[in-house]
Protein backbone atom coordinates (compact mmCIF):
# COMPACT_ATOMS: atom_id res chain seq x y z
CA UNK A 1 0.00 0.00 0.00
CA UNK A 2 1.31 3.59 -0.66
CA UNK A 3 -0.36 6.41 0.64
CA UNK A 4 0.24 10.27 -0.74
CA UNK A 5 -0.33 12.31 2.31
CA UNK A 6 -0.85 16.09 1.13
CA UNK A 7 2.81 15.82 -0.93
CA UNK A 8 3.87 18.88 -2.79
CA UNK A 9 6.97 19.61 -4.73
CA UNK A 10 7.87 22.99 -5.27
CA UNK A 11 11.49 23.45 -6.51
CA UNK A 12 13.95 26.31 -5.51
CA UNK A 13 13.41 28.60 -8.19
CA UNK A 14 9.57 28.34 -7.52
CA UNK A 15 8.22 26.75 -9.78
CA UNK A 16 5.67 24.60 -8.18
CA UNK A 17 5.47 20.75 -9.69
CA UNK A 18 2.93 19.69 -7.31
CA UNK A 19 0.39 21.53 -5.25
CA UNK A 20 -0.99 19.66 -2.67
CA UNK A 21 -1.87 15.55 -3.87
CA UNK A 22 -3.62 13.05 -1.26
CA UNK A 23 -4.41 9.23 -2.46
CA UNK A 24 -3.96 6.17 -1.25
CA UNK A 25 -2.80 2.89 -3.96
CA UNK A 26 -4.41 -0.06 -2.48
CA UNK A 27 -1.87 -3.15 -2.72
CA UNK A 28 -2.18 -5.64 -5.03
CA UNK A 29 -4.01 -3.33 -7.03
CA UNK A 30 -3.01 -1.43 -10.42
CA UNK A 31 -3.66 1.91 -10.79
CA UNK A 32 -2.53 4.38 -13.05
CA UNK A 33 -1.81 8.35 -12.84
CA UNK A 34 -2.82 10.05 -16.22
CA UNK A 35 -2.01 13.98 -17.13
CA UNK A 36 -0.64 15.39 -19.88
CA UNK A 37 2.86 17.52 -19.13
CA UNK A 38 2.63 19.68 -16.27
CA UNK A 39 0.15 17.40 -14.46
CA UNK A 40 2.64 16.24 -11.86
CA UNK A 41 2.56 12.60 -12.69
CA UNK A 42 6.47 11.48 -13.26
CA UNK A 43 7.37 13.91 -9.85
CA UNK A 44 4.76 11.84 -7.99
CA UNK A 45 5.61 8.74 -8.59
CA UNK A 46 9.54 9.31 -8.42
CA UNK A 47 8.56 10.39 -4.54
CA UNK A 48 7.68 7.25 -4.08
CA UNK A 49 11.56 5.62 -4.30
CA UNK A 50 12.72 9.23 -3.62
CA UNK A 51 14.44 10.71 -6.58
CA UNK A 52 11.92 13.28 -5.92
CA UNK A 53 11.86 14.59 -2.48
CA UNK A 54 8.37 16.50 -1.31
CA UNK A 55 8.88 19.68 -0.29
CA UNK A 56 5.22 19.16 1.46
CA UNK A 57 3.58 16.07 3.22
CA UNK A 58 4.77 12.69 3.20
CA UNK A 59 4.63 9.44 1.41
CA UNK A 60 4.02 6.34 3.28
CA UNK A 61 4.91 2.47 2.49
CA UNK A 62 2.99 -0.14 4.34
CA UNK A 63 2.88 2.86 6.88
CA UNK A 64 5.99 3.69 7.08
CA UNK A 65 7.30 7.17 6.07
CA UNK A 66 9.64 6.73 3.22
CA UNK A 67 11.47 10.22 4.49
CA UNK A 68 13.03 7.26 6.91
CA UNK A 69 13.92 4.79 4.77
CA UNK A 70 17.60 4.60 3.57
CA UNK A 71 17.16 5.76 -0.14
CA UNK A 72 19.59 3.20 -1.82
CA UNK A 73 17.56 0.45 -0.07
CA UNK A 74 14.44 1.73 -0.44
CA UNK A 75 14.95 1.52 -4.78
CA UNK A 76 15.88 -1.89 -4.36
CA UNK A 77 13.22 -2.72 -2.68
CA UNK A 78 10.94 -1.30 -5.51
CA UNK A 79 11.01 -2.40 -9.24
CA UNK A 80 11.27 0.82 -11.16
CA UNK A 81 10.56 0.73 -15.12
CA UNK A 82 11.23 3.23 -17.17
CA UNK A 83 10.53 4.21 -20.86
CA UNK A 84 12.76 2.49 -22.87
CA UNK A 85 13.56 0.05 -20.68
CA UNK A 86 16.52 2.56 -19.04
CA UNK A 87 18.25 -0.58 -19.58
CA UNK A 88 22.37 -0.17 -19.14
CA UNK A 89 23.69 -0.40 -22.74
CA UNK A 90 27.13 -1.84 -21.63
CA UNK A 91 25.53 -4.42 -19.69
CA UNK A 92 24.17 -8.37 -20.83
CA UNK A 93 20.45 -8.72 -20.56
CA UNK A 94 21.15 -11.28 -18.09
CA UNK A 95 23.99 -8.66 -16.00
CA UNK A 96 20.73 -5.99 -16.94
CA UNK A 97 18.02 -8.64 -15.33
CA UNK A 98 20.36 -9.32 -12.67
CA UNK A 99 21.08 -5.89 -11.40
CA UNK A 100 19.22 -5.61 -8.46
CA UNK A 101 19.77 -9.04 -6.55
CA UNK A 102 23.50 -8.12 -7.54
CA UNK A 103 23.64 -4.85 -6.06
CA UNK A 104 21.91 -6.62 -2.41
CA UNK A 105 24.98 -9.19 -2.68
CA UNK A 106 23.74 -12.18 -4.06
CA UNK A 107 26.66 -14.03 -6.00
CA UNK A 108 26.37 -13.17 -9.68
CA UNK A 109 26.05 -16.70 -10.93
CA UNK A 110 23.02 -17.58 -8.66
CA UNK A 111 21.78 -13.88 -10.16
CA UNK A 112 22.54 -15.07 -13.18
CA UNK A 113 20.90 -18.79 -12.88
CA UNK A 114 17.60 -16.78 -11.82
CA UNK A 115 17.66 -14.92 -14.90
CA UNK A 116 15.95 -17.45 -17.78
CA UNK A 117 13.00 -17.78 -15.80
CA UNK A 118 12.16 -13.77 -15.19
CA UNK A 119 12.79 -13.42 -19.09
CA UNK A 120 10.01 -16.53 -19.89
CA UNK A 121 7.89 -14.66 -17.33
CA UNK A 122 7.69 -11.47 -19.52
CA UNK A 123 7.91 -13.73 -22.63
CA UNK A 124 11.74 -13.24 -24.09
CA UNK A 125 13.20 -16.46 -25.47
CA UNK A 126 15.85 -16.84 -22.71
CA UNK A 127 18.70 -17.11 -25.95
CA UNK A 128 18.95 -13.47 -25.92
CA UNK A 129 20.67 -13.33 -22.66
CA UNK A 130 24.07 -12.87 -23.30
CA UNK A 131 23.05 -10.09 -25.91
CA UNK A 132 23.05 -6.28 -25.47
CA UNK A 133 20.24 -4.27 -24.89
CA UNK A 134 21.38 -2.35 -28.61
CA UNK A 135 20.86 -5.76 -30.16
CA UNK A 136 17.36 -5.91 -29.27
CA UNK A 137 14.31 -4.51 -30.58
CA UNK A 138 12.36 -1.15 -28.69
CA UNK A 139 9.77 -3.82 -27.23
CA UNK A 140 12.37 -6.83 -26.31
CA UNK A 141 13.72 -4.27 -24.50
CA UNK A 142 10.87 -3.18 -22.59
CA UNK A 143 10.00 -6.21 -21.83
CA UNK A 144 14.10 -6.76 -20.25
CA UNK A 145 12.97 -3.58 -17.73
CA UNK A 146 10.39 -5.65 -16.91
CA UNK A 147 12.55 -8.38 -15.57
CA UNK A 148 14.79 -6.26 -14.22
CA UNK A 149 11.71 -4.40 -11.72
CA UNK A 150 10.82 -8.20 -10.95
CA UNK A 151 14.38 -9.99 -10.59
CA UNK A 152 14.31 -8.26 -6.88
CA UNK A 153 10.24 -10.21 -5.92
CA UNK A 154 9.22 -6.37 -4.80
CA UNK A 155 6.04 -5.95 -4.00
CA UNK A 156 5.98 -2.58 -5.38
CA UNK A 157 6.58 -1.71 -9.28
CA UNK A 158 6.85 1.83 -10.59
CA UNK A 159 6.24 2.39 -13.82
CA UNK A 160 7.05 5.81 -15.66
CA UNK A 161 5.48 5.64 -19.50
CA UNK A 162 6.67 2.11 -19.58
CA UNK A 163 5.20 1.98 -23.18
CA UNK A 164 5.73 5.69 -24.46
CA UNK A 165 8.42 4.56 -26.84
CA UNK A 166 7.39 1.44 -28.66
CA UNK A 167 4.42 1.31 -32.19
CA UNK A 168 1.34 0.85 -31.06
CA UNK A 169 0.75 -3.02 -31.70
CA UNK A 170 3.77 -3.96 -29.72
CA UNK A 171 2.42 -1.48 -26.95
CA UNK A 172 -1.00 -3.15 -27.11
CA UNK A 173 0.67 -6.30 -26.57
CA UNK A 174 2.78 -5.29 -23.58
CA UNK A 175 -0.29 -3.35 -22.19
CA UNK A 176 -2.23 -6.96 -21.93
CA UNK A 177 0.93 -9.03 -21.10
CA UNK A 178 1.00 -6.15 -17.82
CA UNK A 179 -2.43 -7.03 -16.88
CA UNK A 180 -1.63 -10.95 -17.41
CA UNK A 181 1.53 -10.28 -15.02
CA UNK A 182 -0.91 -8.50 -12.42
CA UNK A 183 -2.84 -11.04 -12.53
CA UNK A 184 -0.42 -13.75 -12.10
CA UNK A 185 1.87 -12.01 -9.33
CA UNK A 186 -0.64 -9.60 -7.78
CA UNK A 187 2.13 -6.68 -7.51
CA UNK A 188 0.79 -3.29 -5.55
CA UNK A 189 1.41 -1.31 -9.17
CA UNK A 190 1.37 2.19 -9.94
CA UNK A 191 1.93 3.08 -13.57
CA UNK A 192 2.55 6.88 -15.02
CA UNK A 193 1.46 8.01 -18.74
CA UNK A 194 -0.32 10.44 -20.51
CA UNK A 195 -2.40 8.55 -22.75
CA UNK A 196 -5.83 8.05 -21.74
CA UNK A 197 -6.12 4.81 -23.53
CA UNK A 198 -3.75 3.30 -22.08
CA UNK A 199 -4.74 4.47 -18.34
CA UNK A 200 -8.49 2.70 -18.93
CA UNK A 201 -6.74 -0.24 -20.19
CA UNK A 202 -4.44 -1.34 -17.90
CA UNK A 203 -5.65 0.08 -14.96
CA UNK A 204 -8.15 -0.67 -12.01
CA UNK A 205 -8.54 2.62 -10.91
CA UNK A 206 -7.29 5.90 -12.88
CA UNK A 207 -6.36 9.20 -11.35
CA UNK A 208 -6.93 11.87 -13.73
CA UNK A 209 -4.66 15.10 -13.00
CA UNK A 210 -5.24 18.54 -13.91
CA UNK A 211 -2.15 20.91 -13.74
CA UNK A 212 0.20 20.55 -10.64
CA UNK A 213 -0.71 17.85 -9.47
CA UNK A 214 -4.31 18.66 -8.28
CA UNK A 215 -6.75 15.45 -8.80
CA UNK A 216 -9.92 16.00 -11.44
CA UNK A 217 -11.29 12.52 -10.69
CA UNK A 218 -10.69 9.37 -9.24
CA UNK A 219 -12.19 5.91 -10.16
CA UNK A 220 -12.47 2.82 -12.34
CA UNK A 221 -12.20 3.04 -15.91
CA UNK A 222 -16.32 2.42 -16.50
CA UNK A 223 -16.95 5.21 -13.87
CA UNK A 224 -14.89 8.00 -15.32
CA UNK A 225 -16.32 6.98 -18.64
CA UNK A 226 -19.70 7.03 -17.39
CA UNK A 227 -19.73 9.59 -15.51
CA UNK A 228 -17.10 12.23 -16.20
CA UNK A 229 -16.65 14.93 -12.77
CA UNK A 230 -16.44 17.58 -15.14
CA UNK A 231 -15.50 19.34 -18.19
CA UNK A 232 -12.11 18.66 -18.09
CA UNK A 233 -12.55 15.12 -17.54
CA UNK A 234 -14.72 15.10 -20.09
CA UNK A 235 -12.94 16.33 -22.26
CA UNK A 236 -9.73 14.51 -21.18
CA UNK A 237 -10.94 11.54 -21.74
CA UNK A 238 -12.39 12.36 -24.75
CA UNK A 239 -16.42 11.21 -23.65
CA UNK A 240 -17.16 13.40 -26.63
CA UNK A 241 -15.25 11.72 -29.08
CA UNK A 242 -17.39 9.88 -31.53
CA UNK A 243 -15.39 6.46 -31.09
CA UNK A 244 -16.33 6.23 -27.25
CA UNK A 245 -20.06 6.76 -28.05
CA UNK A 246 -21.70 3.95 -29.70
CA UNK A 247 -25.10 3.02 -29.65
CA UNK A 248 -26.44 -0.51 -31.89
CA UNK A 249 -27.79 -0.98 -35.08
CA UNK A 250 -29.29 -4.19 -36.73
CA UNK A 251 -27.33 -6.19 -39.43
CA UNK A 252 -28.90 -8.86 -40.34
CA UNK A 253 -30.41 -9.80 -36.87
CA UNK A 254 -27.17 -8.93 -34.74
CA UNK A 255 -26.28 -6.09 -33.14
CA UNK A 256 -23.86 -4.16 -34.28
CA UNK A 257 -22.31 -0.78 -32.33
CA UNK A 258 -21.15 1.74 -34.19
CA UNK A 259 -19.91 5.31 -33.06
CA UNK A 260 -21.04 8.66 -33.60
CA UNK A 261 -19.37 8.88 -37.05
CA UNK A 262 -21.26 5.43 -38.27
CA UNK A 263 -17.83 3.61 -38.21
CA UNK A 264 -18.52 -0.19 -36.63
CA UNK A 265 -16.62 -0.87 -33.42
CA UNK A 266 -17.87 -4.41 -33.09
CA UNK A 267 -20.95 -6.63 -32.10
CA UNK A 268 -22.91 -7.26 -29.08
CA UNK A 269 -22.79 -10.69 -27.77
CA UNK A 270 -25.17 -12.37 -25.34
CA UNK A 271 -24.01 -13.08 -21.77
CA UNK A 272 -23.56 -16.74 -22.86
CA UNK A 273 -21.72 -15.81 -25.80
CA UNK A 274 -18.88 -14.80 -24.06
CA UNK A 275 -15.66 -16.35 -24.04
CA UNK A 276 -14.68 -17.01 -20.32
CA UNK A 277 -11.48 -14.75 -19.32
CA UNK A 278 -7.82 -17.07 -20.08
CA UNK B 1 73.54 0.82 -40.31
CA UNK B 2 77.53 0.29 -39.03
CA UNK B 3 76.74 2.67 -36.11
CA UNK B 4 73.86 0.91 -35.59
CA UNK B 5 75.16 -2.63 -35.74
CA UNK B 6 77.95 -1.68 -32.87
CA UNK B 7 75.65 0.17 -30.81
CA UNK B 8 71.97 -2.11 -30.99
CA UNK B 9 72.10 -3.77 -27.51
CA UNK B 10 72.46 0.28 -25.89
CA UNK B 11 69.55 1.68 -28.06
CA UNK B 12 67.72 -1.69 -26.37
CA UNK B 13 68.66 -0.31 -23.15
CA UNK B 14 67.50 2.78 -23.85
CA UNK B 15 64.16 1.77 -25.41
CA UNK B 16 63.68 0.11 -21.91
CA UNK B 17 64.60 2.99 -20.05
CA UNK B 18 62.47 5.06 -22.24
CA UNK B 19 59.40 3.03 -21.58
CA UNK B 20 60.21 2.66 -17.49
CA UNK B 21 60.12 6.29 -17.46
CA UNK B 22 56.89 6.51 -19.84
CA UNK B 23 55.00 4.18 -18.10
CA UNK B 24 54.40 5.66 -14.68
CA UNK B 25 54.08 8.83 -16.25
CA UNK B 26 51.23 7.45 -18.23
CA UNK B 27 49.32 5.31 -15.41
CA UNK B 28 50.11 8.32 -12.87
CA UNK B 29 48.46 10.71 -15.59
CA UNK B 30 45.19 8.98 -15.69
CA UNK B 31 44.86 7.87 -12.07
CA UNK B 32 45.00 11.82 -11.22
CA UNK B 33 42.85 13.15 -14.53
CA UNK B 34 40.11 10.59 -14.01
CA UNK B 35 39.03 11.62 -10.30
CA UNK B 36 39.67 15.04 -11.43
CA UNK B 37 37.93 15.39 -14.53
CA UNK B 38 34.85 13.16 -12.18
CA UNK B 39 35.19 16.37 -9.86
CA UNK B 40 35.20 19.20 -12.89
CA UNK B 41 31.70 17.29 -14.43
CA UNK B 42 30.07 16.80 -10.76
CA UNK B 43 31.05 20.45 -9.75
CA UNK B 44 30.58 22.87 -12.87
CA UNK B 45 31.56 25.85 -10.89
CA UNK B 46 34.98 23.81 -9.45
CA UNK B 47 35.43 22.36 -12.67
CA UNK B 48 35.83 25.92 -14.76
CA UNK B 49 38.80 26.38 -12.70
CA UNK B 50 40.04 22.82 -12.30
CA UNK B 51 39.99 22.89 -16.15
CA UNK B 52 42.00 26.23 -16.30
CA UNK B 53 44.36 25.35 -13.64
CA UNK B 54 45.33 22.06 -15.65
CA UNK B 55 45.53 23.92 -18.70
CA UNK B 56 47.75 26.48 -17.12
CA UNK B 57 49.83 23.49 -15.96
CA UNK B 58 50.25 22.39 -19.65
CA UNK B 59 50.99 25.74 -20.70
CA UNK B 60 54.43 25.61 -18.30
CA UNK B 61 57.72 25.19 -19.83
CA UNK B 62 59.54 21.98 -20.14
CA UNK B 63 62.97 22.96 -19.20
CA UNK B 64 61.85 25.57 -16.50
CA UNK B 65 59.51 22.09 -14.88
CA UNK B 66 62.07 20.30 -14.51
CA UNK B 67 64.01 22.35 -12.38
CA UNK B 68 60.47 23.12 -10.49
CA UNK B 69 60.17 19.54 -9.95
CA UNK B 70 63.41 18.76 -7.81
CA UNK B 71 62.53 21.97 -5.96
CA UNK B 72 59.08 21.48 -4.29
CA UNK B 73 58.59 17.71 -4.42
CA UNK B 74 62.65 17.26 -3.10
CA UNK B 75 63.79 15.24 -5.50
CA UNK B 76 67.35 14.66 -6.59
CA UNK B 77 67.22 17.04 -10.58
CA UNK B 78 69.11 13.84 -12.08
CA UNK B 79 66.96 11.12 -11.06
CA UNK B 80 63.56 9.14 -12.87
CA UNK B 81 61.38 10.72 -10.52
CA UNK B 82 61.93 13.91 -11.48
CA UNK B 83 60.98 13.46 -15.43
CA UNK B 84 58.20 10.73 -14.22
CA UNK B 85 56.76 14.00 -12.47
CA UNK B 86 57.19 16.37 -14.72
CA UNK B 87 55.95 14.14 -17.52
CA UNK B 88 52.51 13.45 -15.21
CA UNK B 89 52.05 17.07 -14.78
CA UNK B 90 51.80 17.40 -18.21
CA UNK B 91 49.58 14.16 -18.76
CA UNK B 92 47.14 14.81 -16.33
CA UNK B 93 46.89 18.18 -17.28
CA UNK B 94 46.24 17.26 -21.06
CA UNK B 95 43.97 14.55 -19.95
CA UNK B 96 41.74 16.31 -17.39
CA UNK B 97 39.46 17.91 -19.80
CA UNK B 98 39.04 14.84 -22.09
CA UNK B 99 38.20 12.79 -18.43
CA UNK B 100 35.50 15.37 -17.41
CA UNK B 101 33.90 15.37 -21.41
CA UNK B 102 34.22 11.51 -21.07
CA UNK B 103 31.93 11.21 -17.81
CA UNK B 104 29.73 14.03 -19.39
CA UNK B 105 29.68 11.98 -22.15
CA UNK B 106 27.48 9.15 -20.19
CA UNK B 107 23.94 9.19 -21.31
CA UNK B 108 22.32 10.70 -18.02
CA UNK B 109 18.97 8.68 -18.81
CA UNK B 110 21.37 5.71 -17.82
CA UNK B 111 22.69 6.98 -15.63
CA UNK B 112 18.78 8.29 -13.75
CA UNK B 113 18.35 4.87 -14.30
CA UNK B 114 20.77 2.92 -12.42
CA UNK B 115 20.25 5.26 -9.88
CA UNK B 116 16.39 4.66 -9.64
CA UNK B 117 16.88 0.97 -9.11
CA UNK B 118 19.43 1.33 -6.45
CA UNK B 119 23.06 2.21 -7.18
CA UNK B 120 24.69 3.34 -4.25
CA UNK B 121 27.15 6.23 -5.37
CA UNK B 122 30.05 4.38 -5.74
CA UNK B 123 28.50 1.46 -7.39
CA UNK B 124 27.01 4.18 -9.84
CA UNK B 125 30.97 5.34 -10.29
CA UNK B 126 32.21 2.21 -11.04
CA UNK B 127 29.64 -0.12 -12.66
CA UNK B 128 28.15 2.51 -14.99
CA UNK B 129 29.94 5.91 -14.80
CA UNK B 130 33.32 4.49 -15.28
CA UNK B 131 32.58 1.65 -18.19
CA UNK B 132 30.36 3.99 -20.13
CA UNK B 133 33.12 6.68 -20.09
CA UNK B 134 35.41 4.35 -21.72
CA UNK B 135 35.61 4.99 -25.13
CA UNK B 136 36.26 8.71 -24.69
CA UNK B 137 38.86 7.85 -21.91
CA UNK B 138 40.52 6.01 -23.89
CA UNK B 139 40.98 8.62 -26.87
CA UNK B 140 42.34 10.52 -24.07
CA UNK B 141 44.50 8.56 -22.79
CA UNK B 142 45.99 7.78 -26.36
CA UNK B 143 46.92 11.08 -26.59
CA UNK B 144 48.52 11.46 -23.45
CA UNK B 145 50.59 8.23 -24.49
CA UNK B 146 52.08 9.12 -27.74
CA UNK B 147 52.51 12.55 -26.04
CA UNK B 148 54.24 11.08 -23.26
CA UNK B 149 56.61 9.12 -25.17
CA UNK B 150 58.05 11.75 -27.10
CA UNK B 151 58.35 14.23 -23.69
CA UNK B 152 60.64 11.36 -22.32
CA UNK B 153 63.46 12.22 -24.63
CA UNK B 154 63.84 15.79 -22.79
CA UNK B 155 65.19 13.93 -20.16
CA UNK B 156 68.17 13.29 -21.84
CA UNK B 157 68.94 17.16 -21.21
CA UNK B 158 69.41 16.79 -17.84
CA UNK B 159 71.14 13.74 -18.21
CA UNK B 160 68.05 10.74 -17.78
CA UNK B 161 68.63 8.10 -19.85
CA UNK B 162 66.19 7.28 -22.40
CA UNK B 163 65.80 7.35 -26.46
CA UNK B 164 66.47 11.06 -26.19
CA UNK B 165 69.92 10.33 -25.37
CA UNK B 166 70.18 9.18 -29.14
CA UNK B 167 69.84 12.51 -30.11
CA UNK B 168 72.06 14.48 -27.85
CA UNK B 169 74.90 12.35 -28.16
CA UNK B 170 74.00 11.80 -32.13
CA UNK B 171 74.19 15.53 -32.26
CA UNK B 172 77.75 16.00 -30.40
CA UNK B 173 79.29 13.38 -32.24
CA UNK B 174 77.28 14.16 -35.76
CA UNK B 175 76.61 10.67 -36.32
CA UNK B 176 72.98 11.37 -38.20
CA UNK B 177 72.46 7.53 -38.04
CA UNK B 178 72.26 8.19 -34.50
CA UNK B 179 69.59 10.81 -34.11
CA UNK B 180 67.50 9.11 -37.14
CA UNK B 181 68.09 5.78 -34.77
CA UNK B 182 66.73 7.76 -31.66
CA UNK B 183 63.83 9.37 -33.64
CA UNK B 184 62.22 6.03 -35.30
CA UNK B 185 62.57 4.35 -32.10
CA UNK B 186 60.81 6.98 -30.24
CA UNK B 187 57.64 6.62 -32.79
CA UNK B 188 57.62 3.02 -33.15
CA UNK B 189 57.30 3.08 -28.57
CA UNK B 190 54.87 5.46 -29.24
CA UNK B 191 52.78 3.85 -31.82
CA UNK B 192 53.38 0.52 -30.64
CA UNK B 193 51.78 1.66 -26.78
CA UNK B 194 48.88 3.64 -28.93
CA UNK B 195 48.10 0.32 -30.46
CA UNK B 196 47.92 -1.45 -27.24
CA UNK B 197 45.90 1.35 -25.95
CA UNK B 198 43.88 1.07 -28.71
CA UNK B 199 43.31 -3.39 -28.28
CA UNK B 200 42.72 -2.74 -24.05
CA UNK B 201 39.47 0.01 -25.39
CA UNK B 202 38.38 -2.50 -27.50
CA UNK B 203 38.63 -5.14 -24.58
CA UNK B 204 37.24 -3.28 -21.72
CA UNK B 205 34.19 -2.28 -24.24
CA UNK B 206 32.65 -5.75 -25.95
CA UNK B 207 29.19 -3.84 -26.09
CA UNK B 208 30.35 -1.87 -28.77
CA UNK B 209 31.11 -4.39 -31.13
CA UNK B 210 28.35 -6.10 -30.48
CA UNK B 211 26.13 -2.80 -31.33
CA UNK B 212 28.45 -2.93 -35.09
CA UNK B 213 27.61 -6.51 -35.71
CA UNK B 214 24.53 -6.09 -35.41
CA UNK B 215 24.14 -3.05 -37.53
CA UNK B 216 26.27 -4.63 -40.16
Amino acid sequence: MIEFCGVGKTYAGGTVAVEDFSYTVQANSLVVLVGSSGSGKTTLLRMVNRMVEPTAGSVLIDGRDVAGLDRVRLRRSIGYVLQAGGLLPHRTIADNVATVPVLNGTRRREARSAVVGLLERVGLDPSCAERYPSQLSGGQQQRVGVARALAADPDILLMDEPFGAVDPIVRRELQDELRRLQRELGKTILLVTHDIDEAFRVGDEVVVLKERGVTAQVGTPADILAHPADAFVRSFVGADRAERRLRTTDVDGRRVLVDDDGRPAGVLVAAEERRTAP
Amino acid sequence: MTWFSHAWGWVLELTWAHLWLSLPAILLSVAIAVPVGRLAFRRPGLGGALLSGSSLLYSIPALPLLIIVPAVFGVPLRSSATIIIALTVYGAALMVRTAADAFASVDSHVREAAIAVGHAPRELFWKVDLPLAVPVLVAGLRVVTVSTVGLVTIGALIGVPSLGTLFTDGFQRGIVAEVATGLIATVVLALALDGLCLLAGRALTPWRRAVEGAGA
